[in-house]
Order: C-alpha cells, then sequence, then structure tokens
C-alpha cells in the first residue's frame, strides 16, 4: 500500500513530562491497583467489627503514641516532598539532591517509629480476627514506606550519578513523590481505623 | 549498508523504504540465540509465546475433563478415585480459569492491541516479559504439585473452611492460592500495559471515537482486572496466612467468619467471568464488519454497553451466595442487578445482529464461530436470568444446572469468539491461511458436540444430579444421560484435535495470506503478514474508525521519527494529539532474572514466612538492575 506522510513529529521532545509520560500512567495504575488493596482491608476490618459483640475483641484499643507519631512524621513530610516536586518540575539538579536525601531520611523515620507501632497495637496476630486484621493493616502500610523507600535510595543514587541530569530521571522524581503522596493519604483512614473506631 | 544508515539521530524520513526497513530491523530485532530468546521484549513474541502456552493448559485441562466423563459414564466407576477425582475437579476449573481464560484474551490482546493502535511495541514491555515468565511459573507450580499428588483438591473457589487449617492438612489448599497470586501479578502487570498503551500510544489521529472496539473491550477488561484482582489477592494472601501463621480471618470461633472468604472470593470471581466475556464480546464486534461488509452498527452503544457490563459486574457476587442465608432485601437487590446486566448484553447481540441484517455476510470460519457464539451464548445467558432468582437458584444451586449454565456462558461467550478470532488473526501471525474447509469441519464438530455435552446436563441439574461428585449409584436416574454426555464429548474433542491440528498444520503449509486477506478495515492489516518487529515501517495516522476502508489505495502516515533508537509516539489521552517522541526499552534479561527471584519468594513463603523478609531483597536488586540506565540512546530525553 503507498504511503503518504501527513504528519511530521520531529520537533517533538525527546520524553514527555507528566501526563504525557507512560510511566506517569504506569505509576498510577499500579497505586489504583494498590488503592483498591487497601480499600479491600479496610472494607474486611468494618465486616469483621459489624461480626463482633465487642470491639476490640477481648482487648483494649491500641496505644495512641507512635501511631500518631507517625502520622505527624508523614504529614510534616508532605512538605518536602511537595518542595521536591517543584524543584523536579524546574529540572534543578543541585536541589532535587537535597530533595532526595531528605525524603529518605522522611522515609526511615516512620519505619523506626513502626518498631514500636506493631507492640503498641496491643494483641498479637493470632489472638484473634481483630488482632489478625489490625496487623495485616499494619503490616501492608509498611510494605508500602518500604517499598517507596527502597525506590528513593535507588533513585537518589541516580540522580548523584552521571545518569542524574536528564528529564527522565527528573520525571521519576516526580512520579516518585507522587508515590509517597499516596503511601501518606492511604495511611489516614488506616490511621482512623485502627487508633480512633476502636476508641469510638 | 546497514551500519551507514545508523548515524546517530537519522530520522525515518531522511531513508528511502530499503535503507528504512533495514535501520528499523537493526533497531528493533530479536537476534537469534539462547540469550536473546529469553530477553526479547517484542510484544509478538511474548504475545506468541502467551497464545501457545495458554492452548496447552487448553489441552491439559480437556484430558481431565475427558477423565470426568470417563469415570461418569456409568454408575459405580472406579476408574478415579475419590481423592483423585476431587483434584481433578479442582484442576480443571483453577487452570481453565486461571492459566486459560483470563490469560488467552490478555495474551491475544498483547499480540494485537499495538498493531491496532498503530504503535511499535505495548508500554512497559519488560514488564510484559516478566508477566509471562510469571504466568508460566504459575502454570507449572500448579501443574507439577497435581503430578505429585499435591493438586488442590478444593474446588476452584476453594472455600474455606474445607480450605482452610483444620480441614485442608498437608499443602495442597497453598498450591492453589500461591498458583492465585502468580496468575493475578501476572493479568494485573499486563492489564497495566495495556490501559497504557490504549490510553497514550495510540496512532495520530485515534480519538476516543475512533478506537478499534477490541481494544476498547481490553481497556474496560483491564480496569476490570485491576479493580477485581486485589480482592481475590487479598483472600488468597489471607487463607495462606491462616494456615501459615495462625491468624484468624476466616475462623467463627476467633471472630472470623467463613462468609468473609465468599464474599472476597466472588468480588472477583464475578466480574472474573466479564473480565473473560468482555474481550470475546470486542472480537466479535471487529470481526463482524470485516466479513459483513459493513461498519458496526451501533459503535457508540457497544462501548457504552462495554462500560455498563463493566460497572454492573461489580454488584452482582452476591448472587453466587443465594443459598448462605443472606438477609432477604440484600438478595432482592443482587436479583435485581443480575437481571440487570441482561441489558448490555441485549444491547450488544441485537448491534451484532443489526450488522448481520443489513450487510453481505460472508460465511467464513471467523463468522460461522460469532454466529454459533450468539446462539450459545443466548442460551447462558437465559438461564442466567434464571439462576438470577433466588427461588430457582436455590432449587439447582450445585447441580449440574449450574454446571451447564456456566459452559454455555465461558465456552459459548468466550471460547467460541476465541477460536474464530484464531481463524480470523492467524493468519497475521503465522503468515498463513487456515484452510476453509477444514475450518468448517472444525465449527461444526465443536458447536454440535458442544450443545450435545452441555445440553442435557440442564436436565441432569433439574433431576437433582449434583456437581462434583465423583460416581453416582445405579438406582439413581441419571445413569443414561450421563453416558450421552460422555460420548458426545467425543464429538467435542475431535472438533478440538482437529483445531490444533490444522493451527499447527497451516503455520507450516498454509496459503500465503499477504498483508489483508480478509480485506479487514483495522491496523493490524496495514503491515505484512507477519509484522516486523517494528510492527510498521511508518507509524500509520488515521482519520476514522475503518483507516484501511477509508483510504484503500494510499495510507497516511507520520515521519520524523528517530531510527537509531527504539522510539514511537505518545498520544493525547482524548483526540491522540502528538505529545512526544517516547523511548521503547530494549530487550533485556533482567525481567527473567526477577520472574525468577520472585517465583523462589513466592513458593518459599508457603513453607515460611521468613521468606517475606529475606526473599524480596534478591527481587529488589534484579530490579535496580532491570531499571538502571544502560546509557543506550533510549534514555536520552
Amino acid at each position: 500500500m503507498k504511503e503518504r506522510v501527513a504528519v511530521d513529529l520531529s520537533r517533538l521532545p525527546l520524553h514527555g513530562m507528566g501526563r504525557a509520560s507512560v510511566t506517569w500512567w504506569g505509576t498510577a495504575s499500579f497505586m489504583l491497583i494498590e488503592g483498591t488493596g487497601f480499600a479491600l482491608v479496610v472494607a474486611v476490618y468494618i465486616y469483621l467489627m459489624s461480626l463482633a459483640p465487642t470491639w476490640p475483641i477481648d482487648v483494649p484499643p491500641p496505644d495512641l503514641l507512635p501511631g500518631t507519631i507517625v502520622t505527624l512524621i508523614l504529614i510534616v513530610s508532605l512538605v518536602p516532598n511537595y518542595l521536591t516536586t517543584r524543584w523536579a518540575e524546574r529540572q534543578d539538579l543541585r536541589k532535587v539532591r537535597i530533595g532526595m536525601v531528605v525524603m529518605s531520611l522522611f522515609g526511615i523515620a516512620p519505619l523506626i517509629v513502626r518498631i514500636f507501632e506493631f507492640p503498641a497495637l496491643r494483641v498479637s496476630w493470632d489472638t484473634n480476627a481483630y488482632g489478625s486484621i489490625v496487623w495485616i493493616l499494619l503490616g501492608l502500610h509498611t510494605t508500602h514506606i518500604i517499598t517507596d523507600l527502597v525506590d528513593t535510595f535507588v533513585l537518589a543514587a541516580l540522580m548523584f550519578s552521571r545518569h542524574g541530569q536528564n528529564r527522565r530521571r527528573f520525571g521519576d522524581v516526580e512520579d516518585n513523590t507522587m508515590y509517597w503522596n499516596f503511601v501518606v493519604a492511604t495511611w489516614i483512614p488506616i490511621y482512623g481505623c485502627i487508633y480512633w473506631i476502636p476508641r469510638l | 549498508m546497514t551500519d551507514s544508515v545508523l548515524e546517530p539521530k537519522t530520522r525515518d524520513n531522511e531513508l528511502d523504504r530499503p535503507l528504512l526497513e533495514a535501520a528499523l530491523t537493526e533497531t528493533w530485532k530479536t537476534p537469534s540465540g539462547f540469550w536473546n530468546t529469553l530477553s526479547t521484549v517484542d510484544h509478538k513474541i511474548i504475545g506468541k509465546r502467551y497464545i501457545f502456552t495458554a492452548f496447552v493448559f487448553l489441552a491439559l485441562g480437556g484430558i481431565l475433563a475427558g477423565l470426568m466423563r470417563v469415570q461418569l459414564a456409568q454408575p459405580e466407576a472406579r476408574l478415579l478415585s475419590a481423592d483423585r477425582y476431587n483434584q481433578i475437579f479442582t484442576m480443571h476449573g483453577a487452570n481453565m480459569m486461571f492459566l486459560f481464560a483470563v490469560p488467552v484474551m490478555e495474551a491475544v490482546a498483547i499480540y494485537l492491541v499495538p498493531l491496532m493502535v498503530g504503535t511499535r511495541n505495548i508500554a512497559f514491555p519488560r514488564l510484559n516479559a516478566f508477566s509471562y515468565w510469571i504466568y508460566l511459573a504459575g502454570g507449572l507450580l500448579l501443574w507439577i504439585a497435581f503430578a505429585l499428588d499435591m493438586g488442590p483438591d478444593v474446588g476452584w473457589f476453594a472455600y474455606v473452611p474445607l480450605s482452610g487449617p483444620q480441614y485442608g492438612a498437608g499443602k495442597r489448599a497453598d498450591i492453589w492460592a500461591q498458583m492465585i497470586t502468580f496468575t493475578e501479578l501476572s493479568a494485573l502487570a499486563v492489564s497495566v500495559e495495556l490501559v497504557v498503551t490504549i490510553f497514550k500510544q495510540r496512532a495520530p489521529g485515534m480519538s476516543l471515537d475512533r478506537i478499534p472496539l477490541f481494544a476498547w473491550a481490553m481497556l474496560v477488561t483491564s480496569f476490570l482486572v485491576i479493580m477485581a484482582m486485589p480482592a481475590i489477592m487479598v483472600a488468597s494472601t489471607s487463607l495462606i496466612l491462616d494456615r501459615l501463621v495462625g491468624t484468624h480471618l476466616f475462623n467463627p470461633v476467633e471472630g472470623g467468619d467463613a462468609l468473609l472468604w465468599q464474599h472476597l472470593f466472588w468480588f472477583f470471581g464475578h466480574p472474573e467471568v466479564y473480565i473473560i466475556f468482555l474481550p470475546a464480546a470486542g472480537m466479535v464486534s471487529t470481526i463482524l464488519p470485516t466479513f459483513t461488509g459493513r461498519p458496526v452498527f451501533g459503535y457508540l452503544a457497544l462501548v457504552m454497553a462495554l462500560v455498563a457490563t463493566g460497572v454492573l459486574s461489580f454488584g452482582l457476587w452476591v448472587h453466587h451466595m443465594f443459598v448462605t442465608g443472606l438477609p432477604r432485601l440484600g438478595a432482592s437487590f443482587f436479583t435485581a442487578s443480575s437481571t440487570a446486566i441482561a441489558i448490555p448484553a441485549g444491547i450488544q447481540i441485537f448491534c451484532w445482529l443489526a450488522t448481520l441484517w443489513d450487510g453481505k455476510p460472508v460465511f467464513k470460519t471467523p463468522l460461522l464461530f460469532v454466529i454459533g457464539f450468539i446462539v450459545t451464548f443466548v442460551i447462558g445467558g437465559l438461564t442466567g436470568v434464571m439462576v438470577a432468582s433466588v427461588p430457582l437458584d436455590t432449587q439447582v444451586h450445585d447441580t449440574y444446572f449450574v454446571v451447564a449454565h456456566f459452559h454455555y456462558v465461558l465456552v459459548g461467550g468466550a471460547v467460541f469468539p476465541l477460536l474464530g478470532a484464531i481463524y480470523y488473526w492467524l493468519p497475521k501471525i503465522t503468515g498463513r491461511m487456515m484452510s476453509e474447509r477444514l475450518g468448517r469441519w472444525v465449527f461444526g464438530l465443536i458447536f454440535t458436540g458442544f450443545n450435545l455435552t452441555f445440553f442435557p446436563m440442564h436436565i441432569l441439574g433439574l433431576e437433582g444430579m449434583p456437581r462434583r461428585i465423583y460416581t453416582y449409584q445405579p438406582d439413581l436416574p441419571w445413569h443414561g444421560l450421563n453416558v450421552f454426555v460422555s460420548a458426545s464429548s467425543l464429538v467435542l474433542i475431535a472438533g478440538f484435535l482437529l483445531f490444533f491440528f490444522e493451527a499447527i498444520r497451516s503455520a507450516r503449509q498454509g496459503l500465503p495470506a499477504g498483508p489483508n486477506p480478509w480485506n479487514a478495515p483495522t491496523l493490524e492489516w496495514a503491515t505484512s503478514s507477519p509484522p516486523p518487529s517494528y510492527n510498521f515501517p511508518r507509524l500509520p495516522v488515521v482519520n476514522g474508525l475503518y483507516p484501511l476502508w477509508e483510504q484503500p489505495t494510499e495510507l497516511f502516515v507520520a515521519g520524523g521519527l528517530r531510527v537509531d533508537r527504539r522510539e514511537l509516539v505518545v498520544t493525547s489521552m482524548a483526540a491522540a494529539e502528538p505529545e512526544a517522541r517516547e523511548a521503547s526499552p530494549r530487550n533485556s534479561i533482567w525481567p527473567l532474572w526477577a520472574a525468577l527471584a520472585t517465583t523462589v519468594t513466592l513458593i518459599w513463603s508457603i513453607f515460611s514466612p521468613w521468606a517475606v523478609v529475606w526473599g524480596p531483597i534478591p527481587v529488589a536488586i534484579t530490579l535496580i538492575g532491570w531499571f538502571w540506565p544502560k546509557g543506550t540512546p533510549e534514555d536520552e530525553s
């Protein structure tokens, strides 16, 4: 079949940013998958609660302190996360490097507090169904912090390497900060479930 | 010659056709050799592997079905023990749903969607390679376990408490649960690839109202996978936790609930039916215009029906649980929603009939399968409306009536269109035509064999024969029909054997197909059969729904892409206006290593919770190897 060139693509950029990037859409799709997973686990929590005569089942509510500290750290982390996004948009490599180091620290901090959060639940996963579901909620969210932290480490190392000065990498940083917002946003309903619903 | 054209930053419009093809081949090829074969990220090679593997699983599942039919052909048969029979019906169901039906639809999409939307590779091609290895590992896990007498024996939906720690001793139920994790991981990965390919990699000009209906169907299906499969992953993971570390999610004594399992399973399980059916509907809507010579009737209505089916499919799951003693009001709601989904299904049927009515049908084998589909699926749909009603469902629940119903909707609704699709698209994949004469025989044997095998099961069910029994007593009135069903299944098996023979024969000896043997209108027919590694020498530009009919002599194309790096065009979501010349990743062995590390972790975690602690370390290392930039032109921006 004969062909006729009808569109000239030669002036297009070699990489799209934001919603012109396929990685942005890939990250968004994975957030939808994981968000559905979180929503389902929260639904299981509420379902089990609706069946139980008392909630929590035969144990006191969790100790508020460690979980609340994690919540505060996560909320505060949104500020450097936002700044890192802006710096990545402006492709300011020096500031992005600082931002990635700061965000690595903000990934480590909640994990340290979380070591104390599991005992603060005051129930074991194999005590009863209440214990099982709060451990699953907390464990699932911890997995997400660890995943994002490893991703942040690798990306931070990349930004300090010769591959750093590249629009593609700044796009990766933006996707990484977007994912961190997701990790923080999903924590809020889980925090409410674990710590405040048992106190209602 | 090739070296001389591969100057850095060479553009396609600087080269004449032979040089352009040589340069693109150099950039996009999968070289021969063992490691190159394992490293490929070409969606066509991976798609073929997926299709081939899925059909192998179909054949294996068919053998299991044959064994069950031999066993049931006479009362008190002793061919299979009760324990072996339990494994066989579980394996048959799990294999057909998780290793055949869902993967084969995604497999066809992996091959076709990038060609249909006019791009050079699927989005995230390395994830695509990873998904295939994970799928293969999940299939091997299930079948090797079965060969070792460790096959799951708890039914394809593995209800607790039967599958729980108290009754499901050994590792059989864990094999089932972890096979789920493998296949869902792979399906989720493919869905993300398809969503992004369809949203962002369409040919310039392919606005939302010009997307081929098969691609629309796969888009809706992918969203169903994304929203439904997390439910089964939550369920299967919870089951393993209950069995391995003593959580109590499904243990009523400690505040858990057995029905919770059914809610989680069917919240996934009902959309699963549409995950299988919607791609088939998309195939039908794509095949019909070609063989009726007119555009499909009611494009917008068909798209809306796909979307409506997808949305409604999440509101039906409780109709699988009508006999569990749920509140009456809840049951009535789910009866209403289950009946409501017949509306978008009906809209599609009437659009297809209108296309046939107004067109000039050419009754080639693909169209025969489409017509066989319409007939069979309508029968299955009618019994579906019947079992949506609580009193009737209560009567026939867990009987052969239900077995008949879901084989009518799944085989009639999905396998018939799939076989039509193979007849239609295999010439594109192999470059050779399948025999029309044998095709009529295949259709005749399968259509007749299917109806003779499964229609009598309605009657067996109404006569009270429960599903999943390994034998029955001679004084029960089921013997005659069971003999008839078993004998009829031989016709069905003969049809499938002839189909397999013909598919393999035509790939070697069929007549050459040429680029567009059916005078079809969509973009996959705008390139050679089989397509080159880069799909299109120049990316197509479209200004209608049926580009090859609208531009019969001259195809509009885009120019200006670089040929020294794997480059394709990213377009805007609604209007498909070009946004960027994006790079597409090169071949890599890392997805295979990542899949192996993941496989070790997942299988290890059946036996020890420490797998979850140590397993992710090699997984993370392989992922870093996968994503770390290699300084290729693809990394430029």
